[in-house]
């Protein structure tokens, strides 16, 4: 932490640059912090409760945060992977922002705590099982000591994703329009994800209204649809938008089905490697279309 | 042409999946080759089932899944989607890219609890009207075997039964939408 702390000092004093947005330990734990003042560089804190996608910053569409100055940004790796997405669609360029890379060990699915918690099979957030970039690459400094895998969470999100694969279509359905029927349309997982770039969504387009607007569960189906699959080869499984989801609809299933869906057909993983193309968008010629007549 | 539609539609709510039935299919094709390739079919005088009515785009990487979501909204019970075959695409690359759009937005429906079978993906060239004859004709077998789209017809704001585990209010929104649905 000391580490962390004395780096983002360093940073801004040296005017590298103007702000470094970390996690700082707040009254109800711990949550994102921009620094500007290398006196305030102190605040800064890594623990297992900062679960927060600072990336979301880095989206062009947040101008505002932009025009604070160059950024130096602190990231786990999933994180380093949703940069690497923003950079993979041209969207940033590298020298936009300093990448402050933490090892990381996997974080809590319930951040909301005083103090850090070593992590067990139940607190720990589900997504984090697995994790293959523990150690993110796409970084100008990487901190931290070397973390152990995180623990298997007591029902992992694959086990989830396979118990309703098995179920029949209409299962699958009633499970489905259940829960996307519970959207509010608050639209918070679109505006925290990292990579919902687009500078208008097209469901907030009404010439032609392609998504119905109102809360009801046919316009949310279509909704729910759009954003997953705006999303397929794309999401880096950051969790975000199911964490911020108000009425906890299990998008992170959705997530994982897509990113099963691409890795299968397409041998894709989504990496910190802005070099690899992202599966939709690219194409072989010898793609599976057992689909098509 | 506003008229059979209107009939179609009618014979759709009053007929459930037994006897009256006749599928209602949107089927989302390529200018150059399976428009063409219908056009054949019709100027052939092949036979096929006359459930399909055609949007034609310029290419199947114009299609985007959200067209198809929308037919299944407006009461489609089927969509079938139709271009140049691998290697003929008009514009070097479109179906392409369409074709794994298409796989995964086939795979998430699947997924999602859709029947995959009221979705038919095809090739079917210039050349190929008796191709189309045939994928026609397989849609509107397979979908009338399924039976109207009625799970997706029970998400429409008016109805009641799917509105249980909605948001707040969504049983006392007014139903704009479905008053389009009537108006194709």
């Amino acid at each position: 932490m000391n580490e962390l702390r004395e780096l983002a000092g360093k940073l801004l004093s040296d005017g590298t640059v103007r702000v470094v947005i970390g996690w700082e330990d707040a009254r109800r734990g711990a949550r994102p912090v921009f620094i500007t003042d290398p006196a305030g560089a102190d605040r800064l804190i890594f623990d297992t409760r900062c679960v927060h996608n600072l990336v979301t910053y880095l989206n062009p569409r947040r101008d505002n945060v932009a025009a604070l100055g160059k950024m130096g940004l602190v990231v786990k790796g999933c994180d380093a992977k949703a940069v690497a997405g923003l950079l993979r669609e041209a969207q940033l360029t590298r020298d936009d922002v300093v990448l402050i890379g933490v090892r990381c060990g996997g974080v809590l699915e319930e951040n909301e705590l005083l103090a850090a918690l070593p992590l067990t099979p139940e607190n720990v957030a589900p997504r984090c099982y697995g994790c293959d970039n523990r150690e993110p690459r796409l970084v100008d400094y990487l901190l931290g000591e070397s973390q152990p895998e995180p623990p298997r969470p007591v029902t992992t999100i694959a086990e989830r994703v396979a118990a309703l694969d098995e179920q029949p279509l209409e299962e699958r359905w009633a499970f489905w329009t259940e829960q996307f029927g519970k959207c509010v349309r608050c639209y918070a997982c679109r505006q925290v994800c990292p990579l919902c770039v687009c500078e208008r969504c097209v469901a907030d387009k009404t010439r032609p209204q392609w998504i119905e607007a109102s809360p009801h569960p046919r316009g949310n189906l279509s909704w729910n649809i759009t954003r997953a699959l705006h999303l397929a080869g794309r999401c880096v499984d950051c969790g975000e938008c199911e964490r911020f989801c108000p009425v906890g609809i299990p998008l992170t299933l959705v997530n994982r089905k897509l990113q099963q869906i691409v890795g299968e057909r397409y041998g894709y993983t989504v990496s910190d490697d802005p070099e690899t193309p992202a599966p939709i968008g690219d194409y072989r010629l010898d793609d599976k279309q057992e689909f098509i007549k | 042409m506003s008229g059979a539609v209107e009939t179609k539609g009618a014979a759709t709510k009053a007929g459930g999946a037994a006897a009256g039935f006749e599928p209602r299919i949107t089927a989302f094709v390529c200018n150059w080759c399976t428009y063409t390739g219908a056009d054949l079919a019709g100027t052939s005088r092949l036979h096929m089932a006359s459930n399909v009515r055609i949007i034609r785009l310029p290419c199947t990487g114009r299609i985007d899944p959200l067209f198809i979501v929308k037919a299944f909204e407006r009461g489609a019970d089927g969509v079938i989607v139709s271009g140049c075959h691998p290697a003929d695409c008009h514009y070097t690359s479109g179906n392409y890219h369409a074709r794994r759009r298409f796989a995964v937005f086939h795979d998430l429906m699947e997924f999602i609890g859709v029947d995959p079978r009221r979705m038919t993906f095809s090739w079917v060239s210039a050349s190929e009207g008796a191709k189309w004859r045939d994928v026609v004709d397989e849609a509107v077998a397979n979908v009338r075997a399924l039976g109207p789209f009625d799970a997706y017809r029970a998400l429409a704001p008016e109805d009641a039964g799917m509105a249980a585990p909605a948001g707040p209010g969504a049983a006392s929104l007014p139903a704009p939408a479905a008053t389009e649905a009537e108006a194709p």
